[in-house]
């Protein structure tokens, strides 16, 4: 019998921040961690896809996690690698797609799961910081919200997921298991970006900082909001009122702006 | 009336211009503030007196308020600061095309990062004769100033179907917008509220390629953001954009009319189509103090004012704030350094920042410069922290924070009390 749930991690060759070497991807990683932690507690079965260069050794590290296999739709780099995945997705009837949410290479558009779930007719569940369950074919999702905010949902399987930063940490990856691990590689038809080679890509410019721009007429104005205090005035004080009606003052506050709810 | 009224005949009194020369004289300051109004020469030319300008000093020397601080300034034009002015009106008059700008409206307000794209938006739109810009916006909003943030055009969706997590909801009514208003662009916000999200959905549905992290935007050229912010992408201003902060200049010169604008079907048969294959099941409690300091939402910070810690860490836990610190209770021993607020601590973002005993020094208020709301505590009504603040209380930190414990507790109680319906409260609760 087959397993119930078919996942499928999609990882790229990401960029270190400071260097610009090639690593293993932040959110990749952190989606291969998340389908082998969900391997050991569902019915289910993770394969790893990469679609690019098979002699990448970034893969490796991605192998050195714990993986037996790794498959790579061999592909030129700087080609959409969208229809490559799709027929690769349908083939394996995966229903559980884990990617990061932003690639560290390339457009780093974010579009690549979202093109896909539109392809393949499957919700897309954004920034996911935990799956805390599949049962029966439902999953019930933690989703990472800003402010360090979790919001639970439960979707219906098919569906593909965008990891967040939030979710669980990358394990280490071993060298020689990498080695050792076993590179599936599938032939994949070349399909050119066509939008893509009419762009100038160029190295980041520094981005000016925005200077504070007094709007003033006068030179008096200007002297004025040069020496100003930083002290925004027309804030409500209380100062003869009993400690109650200060505290009410104070909760209706947090109540009007849903800190309180 | 005779030809001899005082308004045509100029008198002169000596005497009172003597006085008025002799700026020693006890009389000279009436003299002087007597003769306001414009001063015109044997010629008829208006004279300036520049020794009118000003007032004598403490001790004995000329001063000049340039500020205009001092309003017991005698002499000279008394100009204050233009309050209240009246911008000028932008108004589009049956538009040709429309700029859609959907923003995040974190808190049910515009952040700064909505205002610059609607600059942004006016920029594109001047490049088009008649273009409207156009505002969506979802739910409940607090938001009073979309006149003066550069909205033209509202489009409001309110129900229940759009609150909470519900990309898919918001997906079809934009879906129904460009259908029937065919949007030149669509501007979102790439952040990290919902706005890169949702503009993703649209761009898969609409078979658009978007422009992401687009920090440098024109009618014709666009530059984005690529691997990671290493490169720059030059390319075509495509249709639908996502949007840096600073990408634009907010609006603030001018006034727009923020008139609403109808959607076709809305509340329809379209909104049942869509059905939601993401059930949202609520916000989860988590623990304040395991997120950190410069992201959280509602920080209590406690100062050299707080004597009783452990109300304080009580009162942290029963409204579910953050805790945050002054350097002074860090260096005491009260509180960990990572707590620590400020300059040399952390640079905080709350959306609310209730300050319990923190007197202000400015190294604590550079730290809190992001915050939205400021709420002191505090004994002294005249220090700094309680000016910043947008609701002061002068009083006992113990005194509020017992009260305010209590209020907390009976809080919840309340809700479960008068209604369940909402069930995004009581989970979140
Ligand atoms: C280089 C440098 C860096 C610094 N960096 C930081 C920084 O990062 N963060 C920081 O916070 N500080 C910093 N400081 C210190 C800063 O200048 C102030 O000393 C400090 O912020 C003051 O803390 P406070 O407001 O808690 O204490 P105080 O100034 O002592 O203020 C206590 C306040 O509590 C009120 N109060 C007293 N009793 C009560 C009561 N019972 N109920 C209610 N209110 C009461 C008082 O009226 C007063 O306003 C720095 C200083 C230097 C020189």
């Amino acid at each position: 019998m087959p397993p119930s749930v078919n996942m499928v991690a999609l990882v790229s060759v990401g960029r270190h921040p400071q260097s610009g070497r090639s690593r293993r991807a932040e959110q990749d990683g952190r989606a291969v961690e998340m389908g082998m932690n969900l391997s050991c507690d569902i019915d289910g079965q993770l394969s790893v896809v990469h679609v690019g260069d098979s002699k990448e050794p970034v893969l490796r590290q991605y192998a050195g996690m714990g993986l037996d296999a790794l498959t790579v739709l061999e592909q030129d780099s700087g080609l959409d690698v969208l229809p490559g995945v799709v027929t690769y997705l349908k083939e394996t009837k995966a229903n559980l797609v884990l990617t990061g949410v932003r690639a560290e290479r390339g457009e780093s558009s974010g579009m690549l799961p979202y093109l896909l779930a539109e392809q393949l007719g499957w919700p897309l569940v954004p920034r996911v910081a935990e799956i805390l369950s599949i049962k029966e074919g439902e999953a019930q999702v933690l989703l990472a919200l800003p402010r360090g905010q979790r919001r639970s949902i439960t979707v219906a399987l098919p569906f593909i997921a965008t990891v967040d930063n939030a979710a669980k940490g990358a394990r280490q990856t071993a060298y020689g298991p990498g080695l050792r691990a076993q590179l599936n590689v599938v032939e994949s038809e070349d399909n050119t970006d066509d939008i893509a080679t009419s762009w100038d890509i160029s190295p980041a410019k520094p981005r000016p900082k925005r200077m504070k721009v007094v709007k003033a007429k006068s030179a008096a104005d200007r002297f004025k909001a040069a020496t100003a205090k930083p002290a925004g005035g027309g804030g409500r004080v209380m100062k003869n009122e009993t400690a109650e009606e200060k505290a009410q003052a104070i909760f209706d506050l947090l109540k009007q702006e849903k800190i309180v709810r | 009336m005779s030809d001899f009224s005082s308004d045509n005949i100029i008198r002169r009194d000596p005497r009172a211009e003597w006085i008025a020369r002799n700026r020693l004289h006890p009389l000279h300051d009436s003299v002087v503030s007597a003769g306001r109004g414009e001063v015109r020469g044997p010629s008829g030319l208006l004279r300036k007196n520049p020794h009118l300008v000003g007032f004598i000093g403490p001790n004995g020397i000329k001063r000049i308020d340039r500020a205009n601080t001092n309003s017991s300034a005698i002499g000279g034009k008394k100009w204050s600061a233009p309050q209240d002015v009246v911008l000028p009106l932008h108004q589009v008059v049956n538009p040709e095309g429309y700029i859609v700008v959907v923003p995040d409206m974190v808190g049910g307000r515009l952040t700064a990062h909505d205002k610059d794209i609607l600059g942004l938006a006016h920029k594109l739109a001047g490049e088009h004769a008649n273009f409207a810009v156009v505002a969506v916006c979802f739910g409940e909003s607090k938001e009073t100033q979309f006149d003066l943030a550069g909205v033209d055009r509202l489009i409001h969706l309110f129900g229940s179907e759009f609150d909470g997590f519900a990309p898919e909801a918001r997906l079809s009514a934009l879906m129904q917008i460009d259908a029937q208003y065919q949007p030149q662009h669509w501007l979102f916000p790439d952040s990290i509220n919902g706005g890169a999200d949702l503009a993703s959905r649209l761009a898969a549905r609409l078979g658009e390629r978007p422009a992401t992290q687009a920090w440098q935007v024109s009618a014709s050229k666009t530059v984005c953001r690529g691997a990671s912010a290493s490169t720059d992408i030059t390319r075509e201003t495509p249709k639908i954009l996502m949007l840096l902060e600073e990408c634009g200049d907010a609006i603030d010169e001018t006034r727009h009319e923020a008139l609403p604008l109808d959607l076709d079907g809305y509340g329809l048969d379209y909104w049942e189509r869509a059905e939601s294959r993401l059930v949202d099941k609520g916000l989860i409690a988590v623990d304040p103090n395991a997120i950190p300091l410069a992201e959280a939402e509602f920080i209590l910070s406690a100062g050299n004012g707080i004597h009783n810690w452990d109300q304080f860490h009580e009162c942290a836990r029963a409204l579910g704030a953050t805790e945050g610190a002054s350097r002074v209770a860090v260096d005491d021993g009260f509180m960990p350094r990572a707590r620590q607020v400020g300059a040399s601590g952390t640079w905080v973002t709350a959306r609310l920042y209730l300050a319990v005993g923190i007197s202000g020094a400015i190294q604590h208020m550079q730290g809190i410069g992001q915050c939205d709301k400021v709420i002191a505590i505090n004994t002294d009504a005249a220090c700094d922290m309680v000016k910043r603040a947008d609701l002061a209380v002068v009083a006992d930190s113990e005194e509020v924070l017992s009260e305010l414990i209590k209020l907390a507790q009976q809080y919840p109680l309340s809700i479960d009390n008068v209604s369940n319906v909402n069930e995004e409260n009581s989970d979140a609760a």
